[in-house]
């Protein structure tokens, strides 16, 4: 076993966690076991260690046994480490002195009617940690400064919410959205929202101008993409990818020396823009759309046009209708790159429907009546490609029996979609759209066909009595199949009644499938981009459901709104600010901490080969001379501490702190030759 | 030759993010596997030197576990990968002494994988006890 430097005195601290811990393990058996243990001065326990008199126990003990390491036998260090590490330092150690066994996530939880089994294990676990404590060292964290801006990807509004509050509190901000060529997102597509029936663009168009108005904080880019990700918390470099929109806005324009010129959304260009074709993303394929175009009126940056070069011929015509004076167009414009410098990112990257025709039983894109929530929404929007008439897509007549069938591919494990979770808005916006359809054509029945109807936020259940007593017919069952009527194109639904315990089978005029949601298909480039982890269903992991429910496990990364969990627009908004309040704590107090697992050359032992050098991700090795020998140096900075270089270095030159060798080995060795010497 | 009686010595190296946590998730979730494993935690599989591995194996390590973050998804960039890499290295070194290589495994668990982590686990303690006990420890004492 290695030398220690000075004699160890070590204090080991066993946590009941109430019955967490103690209903399934001995905790007397490890404390005396502890005790046993070289280097070990105290052994204590306690009902609840993270109390404050818990931790007084470790406080008091460094004091008054001179301890010079810290066990606790608790929970996850992933949980509480920092809690101990504090300790720790208000005892007088450095904080590093502290080393936790975890006996209740990794034991007691998962060995739960082994008590035997669970004892010993809890056993070799102290055992491990002591070996470890002995050979800690004292860290000092690496504090670094904090650039003052953000990043906020994505213009939804989760991320317009986020952005208006971080520029609100004094930080600069970029928004930056990828696909369409303005922020509003999913929510800009919806008439009304749930359950106040306020009129969606109603209250997101003040969002998107104020977005717009709030220069110099908020810095818009739309039509960008995040091209790559480099550096940590506090000093993010973002390459940014500008795609080509082929219109200059006024200020592009005088960039090139065009005096007064630029788009000014005249929309001369669109009108002689030859090329036609479903407008796909905005108004569901439902209403035509020129090459170049505006993405929907109340756009921002507002009354700017731009090129779909997938469809644009490059006919010039719009450059003509545009005229020498503006030359607003140019078809010939490239993607452009920029670097950003930002302290912290939010990640509100949105969410897309799965592909509903997958469910082959349900017809969608087989049948013209069988539509989506999303593309009823546009049909019933005053905006939108009908003006706001309800129409069948097959014949434009007015349907007056509405089919609404919740849970299209939520909450089902069978094959083909596979999507187990609640997508938590269906059946609020179905229950709006029976409302509306009452509404909007009189004497028109919609019938509802469910598994549960979960309307769990505030005034959601006063909103589903509503529609009941309004007339809307509930069908509580899983509709097995849908057929056509070939003459008429009225849809067959066939269902199982389980509330009567009998199969029905209705004719509809028009069926709306409720599509469960999915994380988009850009989430997973993303995620790995800036070090995000997914939970099972793909969406982005929080760094905890409870505790951190906004942060992830990357430092200075933050979620909001549905791309980490589904989730309506309050909960989005809501998650949106604390994303906002959240990101800005390290902005606003300029500085963050590091841990100190920085690699460290030996340089006595390194023998310059630099085979490290392609082992390190960040390129923060280098080989340099000293002392008339090439040795490697670490520049902290860059250097992340993984280890990567540790595991492989040939000589063993390299210190990884905190995980050093000697360490590690010292943990294998304790657990299989407890104690003999090898 | 299975023996009830006999527990297996098995360690486990795993990754600070991805596997350390799945593995926390695991006992939130109380899933129950057999408790013989113990695990180290270091910030990346990057980290794990073949000297460790084989100094488990010397010290009489009836198997031994390295898990990590899935490929493409480790806090570091590429720390998995490289150390997959190694892995084969070591497979092989421990087949040169005659020691089965199936004893040392090398998985890949994310955070929100708890119940793959008990799957592991499970798998793990089994395929050890069917191999029974390391033969280095029969031949040093």
């Amino acid at each position: 076993m290695a030398e220690t430097k000075e004699e160890s005195r070590i204090g080991v601290f066993i946590c009941h966690c109430g019955t967490n811990i103690a209903g399934s393990l001995s905790i007397e058996e490890v404390k005396n076991y502890a005790m046993t243990l070289d280097g070990v001065i105290v052994a204590d326990e306690y009902q609840y260690m993270c109390s404050t008199p818990g931790q007084s126990k470790i406080i008091d003990a460094i004091k008054e046994h001179n301890l010079n390491g810290i066990v606790v036998a608790a929970c996850s260090p992933r949980l509480h480490e920092p809690t101990f590490r504090t300790a720790t330092e208000e005892g007088g150690l450095n904080k590093f002195r502290f080393e936790m066994a975890n006996i209740r996530d990794q034991n007691s939880w998962v060995h739960m009617h082994d008590w035997e089994g669970a004892t010993e294990k809890a056993k070799d676990q102290v055992l491990i940690a002591v070996a470890k404590a002995r050979m800690l060292e004292d860290l000092q964290p690496k504090s670094v400064p904090v650039e003052h801006s953000a990043l906020v990807l994505g213009g939804g509004v989760g991320g317009m919410q986020a952005a208006l509050d971080l520029a609100s509190a004094g930080i600069k901000t970029y928004l930056v959205e990828k696909a369409p060529p303005t922020v509003g997102g999913r929510m800009s597509q919806l008439d009304k929202t749930f359950p106040t029936l306020d009129c969606s663009q109603c209250i997101l168009t003040p969002k998107m101008v104020d977005v717009g108005r709030h220069p110099p904080n908020i810095e818009l880019k739309t039509y960008t993409e995040v091209e790559k990700v480099e550096g940590y918390i506090g000093n993010f470099t973002i390459t940014l990818r500008k795609k080509g929109r082929g219109v200059l806005d006024p200020t592009e324009a005088l960039e090139r020396g065009i005096v007064g010129g630029g788009c000014n959304g005249c929309g001369d260009c669109a009108e002689v823009c030859p090329v036609i074709k479903p407008n796909p993303p905005f108004e569901m394929g439902m209403a035509p759309r020129k090459a170049i175009y505006i993405y929907h009126p109340q756009v921002m940056p507002p009354l700017q046009y731009t090129i779909d070069f997938d469809s644009c011929v490059k006919c010039g015509l719009c450059v003509e209708a545009c005229g020498p004076e503006k030359r607003a167009i140019d078809l010939d414009s490239v993607d452009t790159f920029e670097e950003i410098r930002v302290g912290t990112c939010i990640l509100a990257i949105g969410y897309d429907y799965i592909p509903i025709e997958q469910k082959m039983e349900w017809g969608y894109k087989q049948f013209d009546n069988v539509i989506t929530g999303l593309e009823f929404e546009r049909l019933i929007c005053a905006s939108g490609p009908t003006g706001g008439h309800l129409i069948r897509p097959s014949d434009g007549q007015t349907p007056m029996k509405v089919g609404f069938v919740l849970c299209a591919g939520s909450r089902d494990n069978t094959g083909g979609v596979n999507k187990p979770y609640c997508s938590r808005f269906c059946c609020m916006y179905s229950l709006k759209h029976a409302h509306q359809i009452m509404e909007k054509i009189p004497g028109a029945v919609p019938y509802i066909f469910y598994m549960d109807i979960r309307s769990f936020g505030k005034m959601y259940e006063e909103f589903y009595y509503r529609i009941q007593n309004e007339g809307a017919k509930f069908i509580r069952g899983r509709v097995a199949n849908i057929l056509e009527d070939p003459i008429t194109k009225n849809l067959i639904v066939n269902a199982e009644d389980t509330l009567l315990g009998r199969p029905v089978s209705m004719e509809m005029d028009m069926v709306v499938l409720a599509a469960a949601v999915q994380p988009k298909p850009e989430a997973e480039k993303i995620r790995q981009m800036f070090g995000v982890s997914k939970s099972q269903d793909g969406w982005l992991l929080e760094a905890h459901p409870k505790l951190n429910p906004c942060g992830t496990t990357t430092a200075g990364i933050y979620l909001a709104g549905v791309c980490q969990g589904p989730k309506d627009i309050p909960d989005t908004v809501a998650q949106a600010e604390g994303a906002a309040s959240a990101a800005s704590i390290p902005i606003h107090t300029g500085e963050v901490q590091l841990e100190p697992y920085f690699a460290q050359c030996m340089d006595e032992i390194c023998a310059g080969c630099g085979m490290c050098l392609q082992q390190c991700p960040y390129g923060a090795l280098d080989l340099v001379e000293k002392n008339g020998r090439t040795v490697m140096e670490v520049t902290e900075a860059k250097c992340k501490g993984c280890g990567t270089c540790g595991g492989f270095c040939p000589g063993g030159a390299i210190k990884m702190q905190h995980f050093t060798s000697p360490q590690i080995c010292a943990q294998i060795d304790a657990f299989l030759l407890k104690g003999e010497d090898n | 030759m299975t023996d009830e009686t006999w527990n297996p010595k098995i360690i486990a190296i795993i990754c600070n993010w991805c596997s350390y946590a799945g593995a926390d998730l695991a006992g939130g979730a109380r899933i129950q596997y057999p408790p013989d494993v113990r695990a180290i935690r270091v910030m990346c599989t990057g980290r794990v030197d073949p000297l460790f591995i084989m100094k488990a194996f010397q010290d009489g390590a009836d198997g031994m576990l390295i898990s990590g973050c899935h490929f493409g998804d480790c806090h570091y960039l590429e720390g998995n990968y490289k150390c997959a890499k190694r892995m084969f290295l070591v497979k092989n070194l421990l087949k040169n002494i005659g020691l089965d290589d199936n004893r040392l495994r090398m998985t890949f668990v994310s955070a929100s994988e708890g119940a793959k982590w008990g799957a592991v686990m499970e798998d793990v303690v089994k395929t050890v006890k069917e191999l029974g006990p390391s033969p280095i420890k029969k031949y040093e004492r």
